[in-house]
């Protein structure tokens, strides 16, 4: 199989973007991610959107993305996979150059999550879980990550402190990154003070909706020499899996399976093991997911995410970096955006490029990027050469 | 009848619609596969072992043990003037799983992991509508069938 890199990467800061269209959003992306590749746009061949397209009033987003990006006729779509719809852009693209059909493919991850009333962001959120079985309860995301939570905190004895924890570890990694929504420290103690939403989560263990846009140019190996590209990140591990939907058919409710399955493929596939992982952009939807994403990438054992970021593992310097960019919690949730910002966030970690958060000579990254409650998992390996 | 299933309902149309009926006569009820004999629950009309398409309904006594829950304070549309509200999934002694409200003879506030359980059918009876759903009793509760 070719092997496929990544020659440019360019993200919008993320927040509340009341002046501009999702289009718009994309738009500062591509720009970004083509000066960034030092490339001119005939090279690009395809386009793969990834989003979520119930949040948009435009229905059909590629549509409207390619023609303003100005690439008619070439091929675009959408892939939906929740909030895991950018890495599910991603890995199409990477199918696509690894197939032989392109050669150079642009992902386009973006979300405008600010556009519908709060009333439709109220009715969409009653939908997110098994809408036959469990939906007629009020369930919610954060009721899920709570259920989570809570089964964690009985079987391993996990904290509130320790769930606060990680999202004052993001503020403080978010406010030295100038795309970051939030951009403030707080303390383990503003965290625990903060209003339930749902126990035994709070506000603080919670991401923010967000606006946003992010982009990748991705070329195959023959491809980038040719275009003469000589700081490629290399997406030497590919992992993929779902699960159910719903937790009724779960077989464990203290971590998510198919982010163990999909982190093995990219182990595998890269030819590493989780102590080469030297900086990783993991999914925090909650403070809960991200503990739980220490143990199903092998980081620590299984119940010793609390433990873990109490022995600051996850900081720099730890055995394991993560979420230097300040993860969702801190830099903001457009989630068809997230997996491409991820991506782009451990580029510029290979790179050397992150100034204050960067970890010193990193050259082998991961990304991990979660659908929903677990439905859908993408576990990205990166390495420089 | 599926409409009937849960406060708000957003699958009116289901080969297992009459799961409703049954819980509105107060039987909770799985399904079994009539070519495998494989018995789920929720209850399902296509037997994902041996892709059978024919099953019955089979009814549930409902004990069983919560294997976690959360008490939601922010909600979503239909639920907000219910809020907060407990909900708990449980693992059901005869087989598969729910998740349900926590009902008036359980302290929610004392509510454990591992906490032994009765699922109940209820009506929403104050609604003009016929709604029905179950929720988490005390051990021994009991309850009208039709």
């Amino acid at each position: 199989m070719a092997r496929v890199g990544i020659i440019g990467c360019g993200q919008t800061a993320f927040g509340r973007r009341s002046d501009a269209t999702v289009q718009e959003l994309a738009f500062e992306a591509w720009r970004a991610a083509l000066d960034d590749a030092g490339v001119e746009p005939d090279v690009v061949e395809a386009t793969v959107v990834g989003s979520v397209p119930e949040y948009h009033k435009q229905r059909s987003l590629p549509g409207v993305i390619q023609e303003y990006l100005n690439l008619n006729p070439r091929p675009v779509w959408l892939t939906e996979a929740a909030c895991a719809s950018g890495s599910a852009a991603l890995r199409t693209a990477w199918l696509e150059i690894a197939a032989g059909v392109h050669d150079v493919v642009a992902v386009i991850g973006c979300q405008k999550m600010t556009e519908l009333e709060t009333a439709e962001i109220l009715a969409l959120m009653g939908r997110v879980g098994d809408v036959q079985w469990e939906s007629g309860f009020g369930t919610t995301f954060p009721g899920y990550y709570a259920m989570f939570a809570r089964r964690h905190m009985h079987e391993f004895g996990t904290t509130s402190d320790q769930l606060a924890a990680v999202a004052v570890k993001n503020h403080h990694y978010g406010a030295a990154n100038p795309k970051a929504m939030f951009r403030k420290e707080i303390t383990v103690a503003k965290a625990r003070a903060s209003e339930e939403v749902s126990a035994p989560l709070s506000v603080y263990d919670c991401c923010a909706n967000a606006d946003g846009a992010a982009c990748v140019i991705l070329a195959g190996e023959r491809a980038a020499r040719a275009l003469g590209k000589d700081r490629v990140v290399w997406l030497d591990g590919m992992g993929c899996a779902s699960d159910s939907m719903s937790v009724l058919r779960r077989s464990d409710l203290t971590g998510l399976p198919s982010a163990r399955a999909a982190a093995a493929q990219a182990y595998a596939m890269a030819g590493v093991t989780a102590k080469d992982i030297q900086v990783a952009d993991v999914h925090d939807c909650f403070t809960i997911a991200e503990i739980m994403a220490y143990e199903d990438l092998g980081f620590c054992g299984r119940g010793e995410g609390g433990a873990f970021i109490d022995a600051r593992g996850s900081y720099i310097g730890g055995a394991h970096p993560v979420n230097l960019d300040g993860g969702l919690k801190a830099k903001g949730h457009p989630i068809g955006a997230t997996g491409v910002s991820m991506t782009c966030e451990i580029v510029s970690q290979l790179r050397g490029e992150c100034g204050p958060r960067q970890v010193p000579g990193a050259s082998i990254g991961l990304t991990h990027n979660v659908g929903g409650i677990g439905q859908y998992c993408f576990v990205n390996v990166l390495r420089r050469d | 009848m599926f409409e009937w299933f849960g406060l708000v309902s957003y699958c009116p149309h289901t080969k297992v619609a009459g799961f409703a009926q049954h819980l509105k006569d107060g039987r909770l009820m799985g399904s079994r596969c009539d070519a495998c004999g494989r018995v789920s629950f929720p209850p399902r009309a296509d037997c994902p072992d041996c892709r059978g398409a024919a099953f019955t309904f089979t009814e549930y006594g409902g004990a069983g043990t919560v294997v976690t829950f959360t008490r939601i304070a922010a909600a979503p549309a239909g639920f907000e003037g219910r809020t907060p509200f407990t909900i708990g999934v449980v693992d059901l002694d005869e087989g598969g799983r729910l998740l349900a409200w926590c009902g008036g003879t359980l302290d929610e506030a004392a509510l454990a992991i591992g906490q032994r359980v009765q699922v109940v059918p209820r009506l929403f009876e104050e609604l003009e509508a016929i709604k029905v759903h179950y929720t988490l009793e005390a051990p021994g509760t009991t309850w009208a069938k039709a």
